[in-house]
């Protein structure tokens, strides 16, 4: 059994979930690479950023 | 250019063969269409994000009582052969008892809606709607 903190379990959702998106969404090799990247930082900052609001809200 | 198996399905017979074989495999239909590497690539990514989320210790929906639990059923039978084997070797918990375990029971649900998406993707390769 593992425990992942909140943060791995968002970079391997992330990772998982933007190579799915990146092979499904597009048709050429480069272009899936650089979707699923863009999947990736939008999953992973978007993360960061509503991290931070919440944070902030909650003081 | 399209393949010999993309041609002789857009041609007539059975085309299901591939969204039915994504669905019960993940990448299962990129594998039928002699597609290696995205196959691969769907395999490990599914396959492992439904690992994963079983080593959580991940909920697997076996019946429904509210709504909630009719999507997150929905999700889970999303996985195809992984869910029924799954529900035959026992393999997840019951009920979700620590943090861990609410992320396992979202990554196995995401990992059977991906695979509903990869599925539908070796469909539309199998009959020419997606190009390449």
């Amino acid at each position: 059994m593992i425990h992942p903190s909140h943060f791995t379990a968002v970079l391997l959702f992330s990772l998982f979930t933007s190579v799915v998106f990146g092979i499904t969404m597009r048709t050429e090799p480069k272009q899936m690479v650089r979707y699923g990247a863009m999947c990736f930082g939008m999953f992973v900052g978007s993360a960061i950023v509503l991290s931070w609001l919440m944070f902030l809200i909650a003081r | 250019m399209a393949t010999p198996s993309q041609t002789s399905a857009a041609a007539g017979g059975f085309q299901y063969g591939a969204l039915l074989a994504g669905w019960l495999i993940p990448g299962g239909g990129h594998f039928l269409l002699r597609k290696w590497g995205r196959g691969g690539l769907l395999l490990a990514s599914i396959g492992g994000m439904f690992f994963l989320g079983l080593a959580m210790q991940g909920k697997i929906y076996s019946n429904a009582h509210d709504i909630l639990d009719m999507l997150g059923l929905a999700g889970d039978l999303g996985n195809g052969l992984l869910y029924l084997l799954a529900r035959v070797a026992g393999w997840g918990a019951d009920s979700v008892q620590v943090t861990s375990a609410d992320y396992g029971r979202a990554f196995i649900v995401v990992a059977g809606l991906l695979n509903v998406i990869a599925a539908v993707d070796a469909h539309n390769l199998a009959i020419g709607r997606k190009k390449s």
